[in-house]
């Protein structure tokens, strides 16, 4: 996986809350055997005002100016802010893929689903969770501040305001230490070949009716 | 010591080593894949020159972007038309021949959605751990399996490495006692629930379903709760093991037999929360008191009894609620007050994870049984889940009841459950779906879902509108 260690970026809002997978990237985009690519499809339904297929010339396609992401103020953000339950739904790993090809390395949210929560972290995409009193206050600062940029410490564990003043995020030490390595989580799984080969043969012995049947 | 829930053995027992720092290495025992969220799986695989730990732990099938009408279908995958649909169906059976994985092929005999093959063919089984790249792989939590839905670089993970690294979550226990009234069935039961919890209610949690309720349902009811577990938030659902279980396992293609069946029941056996056992979370409710159930909004937890009108935003105190309600209202072309009954249906579909297998199929037959499509409905989809499905739903003749009530028969598939096929609502349109989710744009941009129960489905094909489906039952017997 990318490695994640301190990123300074543009923050955009996504404001509302239970935000899908299917609207983050729409089912018709999940056809591709790629892993890459699903950037210019991102939040596709809201983005544009016709709807979108795969292989198409999107900068041909009419915006939707009222959304965020086709404001000149918000161009170039790679922060999103977002509301609770972000990222529900389906599995799919298209979403993060799409945050991440766009541009996004941090999405801050009141909460989140949790296999997108998953998700995120094997591609090097950071998701914070921030109180709801928060959140609103960032809403409304973002709102009020054209060019509001935040800067994301992993290592402290911290966000750092425009203002200087600085908001702790807890996060799990396994994710935080993978993110912070970019490391090869299946390697270090692989690590533990030894005893994941033990456990199979107690395993079997125990209950061999879950092997060699298919 | 308290007693352990059924969550807590399925874990401990998969356990093969917990890390310092609080995620573990959980063993995995049956993994399913699918079209969709395999490629870049295989691909994964190949670029680090990983091959699949144990093959035999693998099972495939072609579901999600498959077509559903008889023709195309014919023809096999050099015929579906849509091309990038095809390059991925094409992939799969391409990934599977080259790793050795086997597979139920479009066409296949065993070919299904995933999720309804899997304890159809007792490729899952109880006491398993499931994964799938898909989230409503909490379906086979109801044979009493600890399963959920995974992303794309897990599948990766687990064909590498035979486990995932996860982290325990809660208990909580949804207990549903008393008898469901008649034209009640488990979809109701667990809409029921959802509005309840909400869409997040259950995150971090795995959900046990118990109670008389549970006790008494069947496995095709129970799969269709434990399917939809994930629309609360919970990536697990799940009921412990008895009679109607083992009743349901025994004889399955895959399901063990003669000595290794007895020894297979003893450990089974065991599969049920000790009485003693602690929940961090409990919910209650009464059978008696679920009524059927439609969706009027964008999310499940939007949902209502069928005789209830359509909510007003502005009496929602929580600022976000009401943001989404009213939203969810534009969306919908639905005004606050509204009788859900008065909501016209333009089309119908009756299949996905949630409900396509034979109880569902002739639930809504029974109601669609000498009567016909009302004239504004434009399209009734009746899609079994499996090829076995549809075979022996065409030994009861139930095709033959839909084909007559100006209904369309399909082959097995996801289909308007996500759309990724030819299968799509026109804008605007409103649909009752037997599926599980009514998101924007779910099934078709800017088609109009309401979830609804197999029945109900039937009852709004036949008359047009929403309708408590216990009105056409009484009409029956009148
Ligand atoms: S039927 Fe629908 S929910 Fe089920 S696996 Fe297919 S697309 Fe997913």
């Amino acid at each position: 996986m990318k490695s994640f260690k301190q990123h300074s970026g543009l923050v955009a809002p996504m404001d509302r809350a239970n935000v899908d997978t299917d609207m983050i990237i729409p089912k018709q985009f999940l056809k591709s055997i790629k892993r890459s690519g699903f950037g210019p499809n991102l939040f596709d339904e809201l983005r544009y005002l016709d709807e979108g297929f795969p292989d198409q010339d999107n900068s041909q396609r009419p915006l939707n100016r009222d959304f965020p992401l086709n404001q000149p103020r918000f161009k170039g953000a790679s922060i999103l802010l977002a509301r609770e339950n972000f990222g529900c739904g389906s599995s799919r790993e298209h979403a993060p893929w799409a945050l991440d090809d766009y541009g996004f390395r941090v999405v801050i949210a009141s909460s989140f689903a949790d296999i997108f929560y998953n998700n995120c972290f094997k591609n090097g995409l950071l998701p914070i969770v921030l109180s709801k009193d928060i959140i609103d206050s960032l809403f409304i600062a973002l709102e009020a501040n054209e060019g509001y940029e935040l800067l994301v410490d992993l290592q402290q564990q911290s966000v750092n305001l425009p203002d200087s003043s600085s908001i702790s995020f807890e996060i799990d030490a396994f994710y935080k230490q993978c993110l912070l390595d970019g490391v090869d989580e299946i390697g270090l799984t692989l690590q533990d070949g030894g005893q994941i080969r033990a456990f199979e043969q107690q395993w079997r012995k125990n209950s061999p009716w879950l092997f060699d049947a298919l | 010591m308290a007693g352990l829930t059924l969550y807590d053995k399925l874990w401990d027992s998969h356990l093969v080593k917990q890390r310092d720092d609080g995620s573990a290495l959980l063993y995995i025992d049956r993994h399913l894949l699918h079209e969709v969220t395999s490629p870049q799986a295989f691909e994964g695989l190949r670029i680090a020159g990983r091959k699949p730990w144990r093959i035999d732990a693998n099972l495939a099938t072609a579901d999600h972007n498959v077509p559903t009408t008889t023709s195309e279908r014919a023809g096999g995958i050099a015929a579906i038309t849509d091309k990038v649909a095809r390059i991925q169906v094409q992939t799969l059976d391409d990934n599977c021949e080259a790793f050795g994985i086997t597979e139920y092929k479009m066409n296949d005999a065993g070919q299904g959605i995933v999720h309804v093959i899997g304890p159809e063919q007792g490729a899952t089984l109880p006491g398993m751990t499931v994964v799938c790249g898909d989230s409503h792989t909490a379906t086979h939590g109801a044979l009493g399996a600890l399963a959920h839905g995974i992303g794309t670089s897990e599948v990766e993970h687990v064909l590498a490495s035979q486990c995932l690294v996860a982290q325990k979550m809660k208990n909580m226990l949804v207990r549903v006692d008393g008898v469901l009234g008649v034209g009640v069935t488990a979809k109701d039961v667990v809409l029921a629930v959802i509005a309840h919890l909400g869409t997040a209610g259950g995150t971090g949690y795995a959900i046990e379903f118990g109670g008389e309720v549970f006790r008494r349902m069947s496995m095709e009811g129970r799969m269709t709760v434990c399917n939809m577990a994930i629309e609360a938030g919970a990536r697990v659902g799940m009921v412990g093991v008895d009679e109607i279980t083992l009743d349901y396992v025994k004889g399955r293609k895959f399901a063990p037999t003669g000595e290794l069946w007895e020894r297979a029941v003893a450990n089974w056996q065991t599969l049920h929360s000790d009485d003693d056992a602690e929940f961090d979370a409990v919910i209650e409710f009464q059978g008696e008191a679920i009524e059927p159930q439609v969706s009027w909004g964008t999310s499940p937890e939007m949902v209502l009894p069928v005789n209830g009108v359509v909510p007003d935003p502005e009496q929602m105190d929580d600022p976000v609620k009401r943001e989404g309600a009213s939203r969810a209202l534009d969306y919908m072309d639905l005004k606050a007050g509204q009788k859900l009954t008065d909501i016209q249906v333009d089309r119908v579909f009756i299949g996905s994870c949630t409900n396509s297998r034979i109880e569902d199929l002739r639930a809504a037959a029974a109601v669609a049984k000498g009567r016909r499509v009302a004239a504004n409905v434009k399209q009734v989809l009746i899609v079994p889940g499996s090829q076995a499905v549809k075979v022996q739903a065409e030994a009861e003749q139930l095709d033959q009841i839909f084909i007559d009530a100006g209904m369309e028969w399909r082959e097995p598939g996801c289909s308007m459950c996500l759309a990724m096929n030819a299968d799509k609502l026109g804008a605007g349109e409103h649909c009752a779906s037997t599926s599980n989710r009514n998101f924007e744009g779910r099934q078709g941009n800017g088609g109009r879902t309401h979830l609804v129960s197999p029945a109900m489905a039937a009852a709004a094909a036949v008359t047009g509108h929403f309708i408590d489906v216990r009105e056409l039952m009484a009409s029956e017997t009148a």
